[in-house]
C-alpha cells in the first residue's frame, strides 16, 4: 500500500476478532484501549508493528489486536523483543506483560533493558497480584496481603518500586497511567512508543477478581505527579521520596543523546564477498 | 632422533609442557602454524589446569602427511621447559619406552612419573641457550628444537613465529627468530629434507571458529549468547566477522535471555544461533521448546564439557546427548546434530541452520570441547547440502490453491481483520510463515497450544494436529546421505558366513574410530564405522540398513551409554549390539577402540573365530547380551 492510498486507522482497527479472556471490570481492557487509540494517533502501519508479551492475564494481549504479535515464555518477553528489535530496527516494538511477569519471574531483563536502552515501549500492567494463577502475591502486593492460601500471613516482603527501579538502572523514559484513565494512558503510551530508547510504562490495572476490596480506591487515589527533581542526579532521590506509587503522568524522561540502541548495520552489502575473505585469514 | 620421529610418513604425536608464563601453548601454536605452511596436516589440543591467567599447560600437537583426525594413542616426543606440576598431566601424556623426553636439565631431572614410562632422555638447556640471544625464550629455542625434529623447515617456523606474534614487538619476534634459528639443528643434523609445500590450499582453524563459519556459510544474521567456557572463542570468532557480513552479536544478561533473543530475532526473519555449554544449555531448554511450539527458527550450538553441573569446565565429554534429546518438556520434536571433526563443525553448522531454517524449529548441535578448543590443519571443509528456505507465503500460495493462506487488504477498502493461516496444515508438515512488515499477514505467535491461526486452544483436535505436524514436518524431510558419515574401507564383506564389524559412533569420537578402523582392516577385519551427524530425527531405516548382519559396537565418552540406549530405544539396534562408553575428559584414543573389539569380539583371527561361534547354537551367539 502506498501512502497515498492507505486509509486512516481507527484505533479499533488495530483490534483483532479475538475476544479477551479477562474478567468483567479488569482494567487490562483500558490499557488494551489505550494502546489502540495511540496506534491509531501515530498512525503506525499494523504490519509494522510487534507486540511482544510473556505469561499471565495481560500477557494475552497480543492475540488481541491485529498487529504483529509474540506470546510466548514466562518472564523473557523483554529479551525476545530486545532481539526482534535488534534484528529489525525497522519494526515498533511494545511489549506487554503484568507484574509477576516483570518484575519477578522476569525480573534481571528488567534491569538490564533498562540499561540497554534499546528502543522498545514496555507496558506493564500492574494490579499486584497473579491472577492467572488464582490469586498468588506478586512483587508489588503488599506485605500484609492475607488472602493467599500461598502465603497466608502476607508475603511479608516490602514491595517492588518499578520506577525507582527502573530509574536506578538506567531507563530513559518512566511513565505511569492508570487503566481507568485510557485518554491519560494513550498520551503516555504515544510518548513512550516516541521515545527513542527504553521507555516504560507502568500502569496501575486493577484486579476485580482478586484484589476486589484494595483497588477499588484506586481511581481516587491516582493523582498528578510532581516532579521536584531538577537534574538526573536528583531524580533517585526524587523518586524514592515523592513517588507514593499513585503519581500519575511521566515520572522521568532522559536526554535524548543518552540513548545507546544498536549499532547502525554497516553497509557491507556483498555478503559472499566478506565471507571468502573472512575464509582466506584462514589460509597461511 | 628416533626412527619414529624422523619418518615423515607417519602421524606424529608431539608435547610441548611448562609451568605458567613458560609459553608451551604459543611454542604450540607456532609449531601447528608451521605445519600448515610445510603442506602437513594436524591438530593441537591443549591441557591446562583451571586458572584464569597462566599456570602450568602443555600443548599436544599430532602432525601428519594425511588428515589427522584424532590425538593418537601416545606421546612420540615430549619437550618439558620444566617440571613444575608435571604430575598433573600425566594421564594426558602416554610416554612408553619408544618415546622420547627432552627436557632441561637445568630444571632438575626426569621426575619419577614421567620417568617411568620408560621414554628416551635427551638433556637440551633450553633455558641456557635462549639466554645467549637478547630477550631470548627457552619456548622459542624447543619450537627449533622440536621443529627440525618433526621435519619442518626452518623457513616455515620463522614464519609461522611472525604469524603468531604478530602483535608483540619487533624486539620480542627477533629475540624468538633467533632462539628458533639457535634450536634449529646444524644443516648436517636438520631435516630440512622435507620442502615446504603450498600448492594445496589448506585452512588452520578451531573447531569453534569451524562452527561460527558454518554460521556465517547459513547466512545467521543475530547471535546473542552468554559467556561460557568452552563456547566463548565461538562467539568472540564470530563478534568482528558478523559486523563484516552485515549482523548483530548481542551479549545477553544470561542464557534465559540469550535464547528469547534468537526467537525474537528469528520471528523477524533473520536466521540465528547462539553458542553455550551444558549448564547454558540447562537454561535455554524452555526457550527451545517455545522455538519448537511456535515453530520459530533457532540454532543451539552446545560445545559440551564434562558434567554433571558445573562439570569439568575445561574438559571434553560427550554426555549432553540425553538432554539435547530429551530435555524438552511435552512432545516438542527438534533436530539434534552432532559435527564429526573440526571442519566439519562447519559444515554440520552450516546445515543445522539450514534445517531449521527450513524446518521452521529449534536445532542443537552438539559440538563440544576436543572439536571446540582444538586447533587443526584440514583441508576447506565443505558447503553443507543445500536445503531450501524458509517457506515464504507466496511460495505456499503457489503450492496451495489460490486464497487458502489468508487475505491481504486492498488498498481501495478499510483493511479487514486480518485471519492469516499461519499454522495451517500442509502436505509436507510446513506451514507459510509471514515475517513482520508483510502486510496483510499479521498473526500472534505463540507457545500455548493453538489453532491453525496461531489463537490459544485447548481443544483436542487441535493439540493434536498441531503434535502431528511438528512430527510430521521433520520426519518427513528428506536429509540424504549427510545424516552420517559412513566408511566401509575397501572390502566390508561378509566371508565365509562370519559377519562383520559395524562400528558406530557419533560426534567427536570419530576420529579415533575411524583410525582404529583402519588399523583393524589393516589386520585383515571387515569393519565399517557409521558417525551420526544426525541424531534427530533419526533416520532409522537407513541406519537398519547399514547395520545389517553385523556385529556392532557404539562407541561414545560418556558414562551411560547414552548414544546406546537411544539406539536401542529406537529399535535400530540388533539385541546383540554392545557399548564402549567411558566418561571424559581424556580424549578418546583408537587403541581404546581396538581393546574394546578385541574384547568384546575376539582376538585378531577374529573372523575365523567370529565363523565358529555363529556355526555353534543360536543361544551362545558371541555377541549376545549387553556390555
Amino acid at each position: 500500500m502506498t501512502a497515498t492510498t492507505t486509509p486512516t486507522l481507527r484505533a479499533r482497527d488495530y483490534l483483532s476478532d479475538i475476544k479477551p479472556i479477562w474478567c468483567p471490570g479488569c482494567g487490562h481492557f483500558g490499557v488494551l484501549s489505550a494502546l489502540t487509540k495511540a496506534l491509531a494517533y501515530l498512525e503506525r502501519p499494523k504490519e509494522d508493528i510487534a507486540v511482544i508479551s510473556g505469561i499471565g492475564c495481560s500477557s494475552r494481549l497480543p492475540a488481541y489486536l491485529d498487529c504483529y504479535g509474540f506470546h510466548g515464555l514466562h518472564g523473557r518477553a523483554l529479551p525476545l523483543a530486545t532481539g526482534l528489535k535488534v534484528a529489525r530496527p525497522d519494526l515498533t516494538v511494545i511489549v506487554a506483560g503484568g507484574d509477576g511477569d516483570g518484575f519477578s519471574i522476569g525480573g534481571n531483563h528488567f534491569l538490564h533493558a533498562c540499561r540497554r536502552n534499546i528502543d522498545l515501549c514496555y507496558i506493564v500492567m500492574d494490579n499486584a497480584v497473579y491472577g492467572m494463577t488464582k490469586g498468588q502475591a506478586s512483587p508489588t502486593t503488599p506485605p500484609d496481603w492475607t488472602r493467599s492460601p500461598l502465603t497466608p500471613n502476607g508475603p511479608g516482603i516490602p514491595v517492588f518500586r518499578p520506577a525507582a527501579i527502573a530509574l536506578a538502572a538506567g531507563a530513559s523514559f518512566i511513565a505511569r497511567g492508570f487503566s481507568g484513565d485510557p485518554h491519560g494512558l494513550s498520551e503516555l503510551v504515544a510518548r513512550a512508543i516516541l521515545h527513542p530508547g527504553f521507555a516504560f510504562v507502568h500502569v496501575l490495572s486493577p484486579c476485580r477478581t482478586f484484589r476486589p476490596d484494595d483497588q477499588s480506591d484506586w481511581k481516587q487515589g491516582v493523582h498528578p505527579f510532581t516532579d521536584r527533581a531538577r537534574s538526573d542526579a536528583e531524580a533517585v532521590p526524587a523518586l524514592r521520596v515523592d513517588d507514593d506509587g499513585m503519581g500519575i503522568g511521566v515520572l522521568h524522561e532522559a536526554d535524548p543523546t543518552a540513548h545507546s540502541g544498536p549499532k547502525d548495520t554497516p553497509a557491507d552489502t556483498d555478503r559472499a564477498a566478506a565471507i571468502d575473505r573472512i575464509e582466506a585469514e584462514l589460509e597461511v | 632422533m628416533t626412527a619414529r620421529t624422523s619418518d615423515h610418513s607417519q602421524p606424529i604425536t608431539v608435547a610441548i609442557s611448562g609451568s605458567g608464563g613458560s609459553g608451551a601453548l604459543t611454542a604450540g601454536s607456532i609449531l601447528l602454524a608451521a605445519a600448515q605452511r610445510c603442506g602437513r596436516y594436524g591438530l593441537m589440543m591443549r591441557a591446562a589446569g583451571p586458572q584464569v591467567r597462566g599456570g602450568e599447560s602443555v600443548a599436544i600437537l599430532r602432525i601428519g602427511p594425511t588428515p589427522v583426525t584424532n590425538i593418537g594413542d601416545r606421546v612420540d616426543l615430549l619437550a618439558a621447559l620444566d617440571w613444575r606440576n608435571i604430575e598433573r598431566f600425566v594421564d594426558e601424556l602416554p610416554l612408553d619406552s619408544d618415546s622420547l623426553i627432552l627436557f632441561d636439565p637445568d630444571s632438575g631431572p626426569v621426575p619419577d612419573p614421567i620417568a617411568a614410562s620408560g621414554a628416551e632422555q635427551s638433556g637440551v638447556r633450553f633455558a641456557n641457550e635462549a639466554k645467549a640471544q637478547p630477550e631470548g625464550r627457552a619456548n622459542m629455542v624447543a619450537v627449533g628444537v622440536v621443529g627440525s625434529a618433526i621435519g619442518l623447515s626452518l623457513t616455515a617456523l620463522s614464519d609461522a613465529a611472525n604469524e603468531i606474534l604478530a602483535n608483540k614487538s619487533v624486539e620480542t619476534v627477533r629475540a624468538t627468530q633467533a632462539c628458533i634459528t639457535a634450536g634449529y639443528p646444524k644443516p648436517a643434523l636438520a631435516a630440512e629434507t622435507v620442502p615446504t609445500r603450498s600448492a594445496k590450499r589448506r585452512w588452520r582453524l578451531s573447531g569453534n571458529a569451524a562452527a561460527g563459519l558454518g554460521a556465517l556459510r547459513a547466512g545467521v544474521d543475530f547471535v546473542a549468547a552468554y559467556p561460557i567456557t568452552p563456547a566463548s572463542e565461538m562467539l568472540e570468532w564470530l563478534a568482528p566477522r558478523l559486523e563484516h557480513t552485515g549482523g548483530n552479536l548481542v551479549q545477553a544478561e544470561d542464557e534465559l535471555a540469550a535464547v528469547s533473543m534468537l526467537v525474537g530475532a528469528s520471528f523477524g526473519g533473520v536466521p540465528t544461533l547462539t553458542a553455550t555449554s551444558g549448564p547454558g544449555l540447562s537454561l535455554m531448554t524452555e526457550g527451545i521448546g517455545l522455538a519448537v511450539a511456535s515453530e520459530t527458527p533457532i540454532v543451539v550450538v552446545d560445545v559440551a564439557r564434562g558434567g554433571p553441573s558445573t562439570g569439568l569446565p575445561t574438559k571434553s565429554e560427550q554426555a549432553d546427548l540425553d538432554q539435547a534429546l530429551y530435555g524438552l518438556h511435552g512432545d516438542a520434536p527438534h533436530l539434534v546434530l552432532a559435527p564429526l571433526d573440526v571442519g566439519d563443525c562447519a559444515f554440520t553448522t552450516e546445515w543445522a541452520s539450514r534445517l531449521a531454517e527450513r524446518l521452521q524449529t529449534a536445532a542443537i548441535v552438539l559440538s563440544d570441547q576436543a572439536l571446540g578448543q582444538t586447533r587443526a590443519v584440514i583441508d576447506p571443509p565443505a558447503a553443507a547440502p543445500p536445503v531450501p528456505g524458509r517457506k515464504r507465503v507466496d511460495q505456499d500460495r503457489a503450492e496451495q490453491s489460490p486464497g487458502t493462506a489468508g487475505t491481504a487488504g486492498t488498498a481501495e477498502e478499510r483493511p479487514a481483520k486480518t485471519a492469516f493461516a499461519r499454522y495451517r496444515q500442509s502436505a509436507d508438515g510446513i506451514s507459510p510463515m509471514s515475517i513482520p512488515g508483510e502486510a496483510g499477514l499479521t498473526y500472534t505467535a505463540d507457545g500455548l497450544a493453538h489453532d491453525e491461526r496461531g489463537t490459544p486452544s485447548s481443544n483436542a483436535a487441535h493439540h493434536r494436529a498441531q503434535l502431528a505436524k511438528l512430527a510430521d514436518k521433520l520426519n518427513g524431510h528428506d536429509y540424504g546421505d549427510a545424516w552420517a558419515r559412513r566408511d566401509c574401507g575397501d572390502d566390508y564383506t561378509h566371508r565365509n558366513g562370519s559377519r562383520p564389524i559395524s562400528l558406530v559412533t557419533w560426534g567427536s569420537s570419530w576420529g579415533a574410530v575411524q583410525e582404529a578402523a583402519m588399523r583393524l582392516r589393516e589386520q585383515g577385519v571387515a569393519v565399517q564405522t557409521i558417525a551420526l551427524r544426525l541424531l534427530a530425527p533419526l533416520q532409522h531405516e537407513a541406519m537398519r540398513r547399514a547395520l545389517a548382519d553385523s556385529g556392532v559396537l557404539v562407541v561414545e565418552i560418556n558414562a551411560s551409554g547414552q548414544l546406546f540406549r537411544y539406539l536401542h530405544a529406537e529399535r535400530v539396534l540388533p539385541s546383540a549390539a554392545r557399548s564402549f562408553a567411558r566418561p571424559g575428559p581424556l580424549p578418546l584414543r583408537p587403541a581404546e577402540v581396538l581393546d574394546s573389539v578385541r574384547q568384546l569380539f575376539g582376538p585378531p583371527e577374529l573372523e575365523r573365530t567370529e565363523a565358529a561361534a555363529i556355526s555353534d547354537a543360536g543361544s551362545s551367539r558371541r555377541l549376545g547380551g549387553q556390555a
